[in-house]
């Protein structure tokens, strides 16, 4: 559906105070607002931006584990990790769909992904060289991305609200079997534990700084918690997520790479150790292991099959009924 | 450095103002035609917007519409149509027709009190 | 958390249990029920022969189509690629397994490999040479539109066969291609669909359709004559005369490139069996290189 539009003569128009306390009183209500609403500009271009870059970090999101899908090592594994990668080219479907009902166009945020105009997250940016890689990625990015997307079936936008049901939906059976992996390959061989602890070892930080800075240094959070589209403070989420990830890693038999990490006594929650945010700063802007790799391929799908999609719409002109 | 935000999905990415946001998309070039998908999931059910999807035609969009939405369930129906072809009426835009429904309570079921004893109502 | 921790249970548990992944990942018995024991007359190294060419054409299939995702046209694509590879490799995963079942590991299974199921000692160790795939399905992807004839071509050859199968003496085999029937008819449709925009799109597509068909079109030399281990087991009421075929599959592949304004290549004169008997081109070894390398360098590794 197209965008909002306000197409008739002035006068039969409602003013925009109008409009907006009616914006307000749907927010405040904690109802959603939908496709054909009225909202106000700034609310339309962050969450224009905000799935855009979700929908991009699904895209890209299938690149660091797709690298296994040829060299899967189990025939069970293989058509696992197909099925993972699959979804997550769904999860980028509903997500793009959701940014189109505000007026954007898939082909046209692709286009800014490419030219990197617009982000995605920086925890794609690192690789993958061990299949415990894929067991972690399930199980800790995997995870953390629940803590950030639960929330977000609540999202005061009802497309996005309604498209990460279902993401969430298929996302947790992502982080389940990222931890079956894991413990099946805790039970196998020597060099297999080894792999796997030093999985762990890679990705636990990168998987705390994937909720975002501290509270006190993201000054956009507080206009997203007005406007319901963020629900959660960055660090209550990322408290929530240690807290959930210690006692699986204990079961597990792997340890967490933080010397300060401990029950606290008086809140009952795990203090962690301070996040080295200047590695993260670095992947973000562009210097991470892998983020040209990434890009390059995303382009070459692009690219390389213009003629395809191209055809397709010369062969609809030309059997139009 | 730009604020950066987790604002969702995957997590955090740069948000500042030295950020672009998306302008006013160019009016669709290469892409194919966006199509809405409805499916009734099993019989005695209406069909349900699920999503959309972009296909080249009809025929490819419904394809496409059972592989992503249905993950190819058989027994599912599945519609599929055109987004410019759908003529749509928003309540926020105080169209005449939606001002009635707000004071014809009777048009709602629970309007009708039914005793409890009434099986199947 | 209250109120989304509720929602992401309630999410959970209505979607519950194996159906949540999509078909071929294995979780679900699709053979319950279906007596496994060979049936009289026919030799289990025969069975244990077919089964392995079936599914060696469908996991290495499936390998080449899996070389698409993340790099296919448009999202929705990659969506359906992916379920066709996830419908070969399930197709695969229960031919292997029954020939496993029926002993073609036999003796050669050495025992650093004992704890393996049959389906990844059969996939992750045997050498090409004992592969017994057809060169249609072994070589290279080219482009899109080669991609796609030769997955119409592979997609037809083989539905043909899983035809004729659902009557087979053998039930696992029966059952198996009873299955597949359903899965391989929208594999050839979708790979129709897409040979009929590409030959009657631009000018472009057109010529690399033509292309593609130019070069699918010789591999099928030897789709259609059927090995001894076949022969033998056509007579048993077992296998499907790949001869038997020939009529439905070039009159399908006409029909399709006749109405993709495609000119049909020559057929190719019927050429004696090659990847059926493990003679293969050098892809096949590049390609199960790539497939085998992480499993063979930890044997006594379970995933």
């Amino acid at each position: 559906m197209s965008a909002p539009t306000l197409d008739r003569p002035a006068a039969e128009r409602p003013d925009e105070a109008a409009l907006q306390r009616q914006f307000d009183a749907t927010i405040a209500a904690d109802r959603r607002i939908e496709p054909r609403d009225w909202m106000p500009e700034g609310y339309r271009r962050t969450l224009v931006r905000q799935i855009a870059q979700h929908a991009h970090s699904e895209i890209i999101g299938m690149q660091p584990e797709g690298d296994w899908l040829l060299a899967a090592p189990s025939m069970r594994r293989k058509a696992i990790l197909l099925a993972k990668v699959q979804d997550e080219a769904g999860h980028g479907l509903y997500l793009y769909s959701a940014a189109e009902t505000l007026g954007a166009d898939r082909a046209d945020l692709t286009d800014k992904l490419i030219e990197r105009r617009q982000k995605y997250s920086s925890i794609f940016n690192y690789p993958t060289p061990t299949y415990a890689d894929v067991g972690v990625i399930g199980w800790l990015v995997d995870g953390a991305a629940i803590c950030n997307q639960v929330p977000l079936c609540r999202s005061s936008y009802g497309p996005y609200a309604r498209a990460m049901i279902r993401v969430c939906k298929e996302e947790s059976f992502h982080q389940r079997q990222g931890y079956e992996l894991l413990m099946t390959m805790m039970r196998g061989t020597d060099a297999q534990r080894a792999m796997v602890q030093d999985a762990v070892d890679r990705w636990w930080w990168p998987s705390l700084m994937m909720f975002g800075p501290p509270d006190d240094d993201s000054p956009n959070s507080a206009q997203s918690m007005a406007w319901g589209i963020k629900r959660h403070s960055n660090d209550e989420l990322r408290q929530r997520f240690v807290d959930m990830t210690v006692p699986q890693a204990a079961v597990l038999g792997v340890t967490l790479p933080d010397q300060e990490l401990a029950p606290d006594p008086e809140t009952g929650r795990y203090r962690f150790g301070a996040i080295d945010w200047s590695e993260f700063k670095q992947v973000l802007a562009g210097h991470g292991p892998c983020n040209d790799e990434r890009i390059a391929r995303r382009r070459a799908a692009r690219d390389d099959n213009a003629w395809v999609t191209e055809a397709a719409t010369a062969y609809a002109r030309k059997h139009e009924s | 450095m730009s604020d950066v935000t987790a604002e969702g999905g995957h997590g955090a990415v740069p948000t500042g103002p030295q950020v672009p946001v998306e302008d006013q998309p160019a009016v669709s070039r290469r892409d194919w035609p966006l199509y809405e998908v409805f499916v009734r999931g099993k019989r005695g059910l209406n069909h349900v917007h699920v999503g959309s999807l972009h296909a080249p035609d009809d025929e490819m969009a419904v394809h496409a519409a059972r592989d992503l939405y249905t993950r190819r369930n058989e027994g599912v129906s599945i519609w599929v149509v055109r987004a410019a072809d759908i003529t749509a009426s928003s309540p926020d835009e105080k169209d005449p027709m939606f001002a009635p429904s707000g004071d014809k309570v009777y048009r709602h079921p629970t309007f009708y009190e039914i005793p409890e004893n009434v099986p199947h109502m | 958390m209250g109120h989304e921790e509720t929602v992401y249970e309630a999410l959970d548990s209505a979607h519950g249990g194996e159906g949540q992944w999509a078909f071929g990942t294995g979780f679900d018995e699709p053979l319950a029920g279906v007596d496994t024991t060979v049936p009289d007359g026919i030799d289990p190294a025969d069975l244990g022969a077919y089964c392995l060419m079936l599914g060696d054409d469908a996991l290495v299939l499936a390998q080449r189509l899996t070389q698409w995702v993340t790099a296919a046209p448009e999202l929705e694509e990659e969506v359906a690629v992916a379920n066709i590879a996830l419908d070969l490799l399930g197709q695969a995963r229960l031919l292997l397994a029954r020939a496993g079942s029926v002993g073609v590991l036999g003796r050669s299974r050495d025992t650093a490999t004992a704890s393996i199921p049959d389906e990844d000692a059969l996939a992750y160790f045997r050498d090409a040479d004992e592969f017994r795939c057809t060169g249609l399905v072994a070589a290279p992807n080219g482009d899109f539109g080669q991609t796609m004839v030769r997955l119409l071509a592979a997609a037809t050859t083989r539905l043909a066969v899983f035809a004729r199968l659902r009557d087979s003496r053998d039930p696992v085999l029966a059952a198996i291609a009873a299955k597949g029937v359903a899965e391989l008819t929208y594999h050839r449709d979708h790979a129709a669909r897409w040979v009929l925009r590409l030959g009657d799109g631009t000018p472009e597509s057109h010529r690399r359709a033509q292309a593609g068909a130019d070069a699918v079109w010789p591999l099928l030399a030897d789709a259609f004559t059927a090995t001894d281990v076949e022969q033998r087991l056509v007579g048993a009421g077992v296998a499907a005369d790949p001869a038997g075929t020939r009529e439905e599959v070039v009159g399908v592949l006409t029909q399709v490139l006749d109405r993709a304004t495609l000119r049909v290549p020559a057929w190719p004169a019927d050429a004696p069996p090659r990847g059926r008997l493990g003679l293969h081109g050098a892809e096949l070894a590049v390609l199960l290189a790539e497939l085998q390398g992480l499993a063979r360098e930890h044997p006594a590794a379970t995933w």
